[in-house]
């Protein structure tokens, strides 16, 4: 009559110690999220809807002052409203320049991973080295280095100017231009490792198969290697526009303070402008700027054909 | 006269990569319209690298390769109006069994409607219609070998390359895959050029084949040629089983010679083509194309050491006097007595003319 129960209980044993081994493996992971991202991330909120203090830090006196300029600004004369002008211009520069640093990363980030998946077996590993060396090196380094072959007096002007090519050096750094080539320098390695990741699993026999069926080289590119190597492109997509929405080094040191973006921006109400609760609201603005471009390229980027890999 | 379909003349590879291995060693041959010619060998005889020339994946280092008299050797693969079935099938996984079927067609710019016919007719010859919308990763080895083919057949190309298409395939697949094969071979038309190493796939199908070792081809005829007529030792020993009989020319006829066996005996054995053999020379005799018999009245005397049974036949392994070995093979029937046991005297015979003098 009890038959069933001995079983029964084990099972129920077995189950209560397979939940508690699940959570034990979910708490590092648990404490990091609560700790390290989703309580600072509160305390921003929080911050951002409070009153700046006179030397920085806040007062503790609910406003949405922060969250009005973030968008609006309020003539200093004559008190009529209007769109902030130069906050939307960092947004619009900020989401350009990631979109053209993506963009760029992918345009050299694709033969330089097709050419290493395309090596013999043995080579493949030294020129992944090569890649992943500049990561050995601090950013400011790496950043200072490229400043050092585009300013006025740098190599690029110094060589144009001796072949006498140009009568006076041309103007590269401390502009746009400059700052997104700092950017794809500085990214293009996110860019390859995921490229190269999905390359390397790609069958070349399916290459040969489409030139044997007709197609030309650019066909071939179009209808079989980049669908099937789409998983890694926007996966390397993801890992160079979320940091470059954010960049900060960069654009400070090739922009010369003078084209801003949004992670200086930031920078500059907790440092100089002394308005936390608006570099507060700053940063949220990112975030959401952030997550609504990811959904929006995912959801795009995924449509097209059944996924592989 | 046509030009042939596919015309080699002196083809010859070398890998950069490997400068003292030579692939493929001044290759000739050629392949006329309509025809299943199967290139046989064991791996790395440069079988695979002469298929791949065609396909037009490598480039010979010397040598000249034409279709229908027209040069092909700078032709990319995408413009040659030839077909591969790879050995891994390298069907597109990212497309449905129609799409992989329709892709050549596609690229080929041929119109929607002509497509889409074109791809039933496909699917109805090798029997897949079921699977127009399947994922490639969805259906069996079998149906991936059949979309495959069809992949490669629906452009109707003029010359239908096969890369050993069933090495990956069962032992009862294979079996049923070999005789489809020959059924699309005969109602398509279209040259099929197969690559294989197993020798009894070439000889069921094919209608010539190309005996291939070590880069070079060694011997070109249809399926029995190659089995009854051997050309050199490579060719005897690689398909099917031989005896090798040592033997001496006592008189040479040309296509026939008088050869005198190590027992003193003579019988009259056939001449490789265009050949005049002297000397010492080796004989290769199939299994079953001897007999064994009473000691006296045989050709090569000897004891017989062991008797083993296959059901079908029993194979007479036989220690001649001379310290040879030879097998002899012989067809079972019911209710059947031996005659010899294991340990008696008896003699090897075979008939004259069946024996084949090799080059070596």
């Amino acid at each position: 009559m009890t038959d069933s129960a001995p079983p029964a209980s084990y099972a129920t044993v077995a189950e209560k110690r397979a939940s508690r081994v699940r959570w034990m493996l979910l708490a590092p992971a648990l404490v990091v999220l609560l700790f390290a991202a989703s309580g600072p991330l509160l305390i921003t909120l929080v911050y951002s809807m409070l009153t700046p203090a006179d030397y920085g830090g806040v007062v503790w006196k609910p406003t949405g002052d922060a969250w009005f300029n973030v968008f609006m600004q309020r003539d200093i004369f004559d008190d009529t409203l209007s769109w902030s002008s130069a906050h939307l211009s960092i947004f619009w520069r900020s989401v350009k320049l990631s979109l053209m640093t993506t963009v760029g990363c992918i345009v050299f980030g694709f033969p330089t991973a097709y050419f290493i998946a395309t090596r013999p077996k043995q080579q493949r590993d030294l020129w992944m080295l090569l890649i992943i060396i500049p990561f050995w090196t601090n950013i400011l380094i790496r950043t200072f280095a490229v400043v050092e072959l585009i300013r006025n007096e740098g190599t690029i002007n110094t060589l144009l100017m001796w072949t006498g090519l140009i009568d006076e050096p041309i103007q590269i750094l401390f502009t746009e231009f400059s700052i997104l080539v700092g950017m794809i320098y500085v990214y293009l390695p996110l860019m390859v490792l995921p490229l190269y990741a999905s390359m390397e699993r790609l069958d070349f026999s399916l290459v040969e198969a489409g030139y044997d069926l007709y197609a030309t080289r650019m066909k071939v590119l179009r209808r079989i290697i980049l669908p099937l190597v789409k998983p890694g492109v926007i996966a390397g997509s993801i890992l160079v526009f979320v940091p470059s929405l954010g960049a900060y080094v960069t654009p400070r040191v090739m922009g010369g303070g003078n084209q801003l973006m949004i992670g200086n921006l930031i920078e500059l109400q907790f440092g100089q402008g002394r308005n936390w609760p608006l570099g507060a609201a700053l940063s949220i603005t990112l975030l959401a700027i952030v997550m609504v471009a990811l959904m929006a390229y995912v959801r795009t980027a995924g449509k097209e054909g059944p996924g592989h890999g | 006269m046509t030009a042939a379909a596919i015309s080699a003349r002196n083809l010859r590879k070398v890998y950069p990569g490997s400068p003292d291995v030579v692939a493929l060693a001044d290759a000739s041959i050629d392949i006329q319209d309509n025809e299943f010619f199967t290139l046989l060998g064991p791996s790395g005889c440069g079988k695979t690298t002469l298929l791949r020339m065609i396909a037009g994946f490598e480039h010979p280092t010397s040598g000249t390769l034409t279709m229908h008299g027209e040069d092909l050797t700078n032709l990319p693969p995408y413009k040659r109006p030839v077909n591969t079935v790879f050995q891994s099938y390298a069907l597109f996984p990212h497309l449905t069994v129609a799409q992989n079927i329709g892709f050549g067609l596609e690229m080929l710019g041929k119109p929607k409607d002509e497509i889409k016919e074109t791809v039933g007719e496909m699917m109805e010859l090798v029997k897949m219609s079921q699977m127009a919308d399947r994922q490639t990763g969805q259906i069996s080895g079998g149906q991936q070998q059949r979309v495959a083919l069809a992949r490669a057949l629906a452009p109707r190309p003029k010359v239908l390359l096969l890369d050993e298409p069933l090495s990956a395939l069962d032992f009862k697949l294979r079996k049923d895959m070999q005789l489809e094969l020959k059924r699309l071979q005969t109602e398509t038309g279209i040259t099929f050029i197969f690559v294989t190493h197993d020798q009894e796939e070439a000889l069921t199908m094919s209608d010539r084949i190309a005996v291939m070792s070590a880069g070079t081809i060694r011997q070109i005829g249809g399926p029995r040629d190659i089995y009854d007529r051997p050309a050199e030792r490579f060719v005897a020993d690689f398909i099917g089983d031989t005896n090798f009989v040592p033997a001496q020319i006592a008189a040479n006829t040309g296509n026939d010679a008088q050869v005198t066996l190590s027992s003193g005996k003579t019988v009259t054995a056939k001449m490789p083509e265009g050949t005049a053999l002297t000397g010492k020379v080796t004989l290769a005799v199939r299994p079953e194309h001897a007999s064994i018999g009473a000691e006296a009245a045989g050709l090569l005397p000897g004891r017989l050491s062991e008797i083993v049974y296959f059901g079908t036949d029993t194979h007479f392994h036989v220690a001649l006097d001379d310290g040879t070995g030879f097998v002899v093979r012989s067809q079972n029937r019911p209710n059947e007595t031996l005659a010899f046991s294991t340990g008696d005297r008896i003699s090897v015979d075979f008939a004259p003319g069946v024996g084949q003098v090799l080059r070596d």
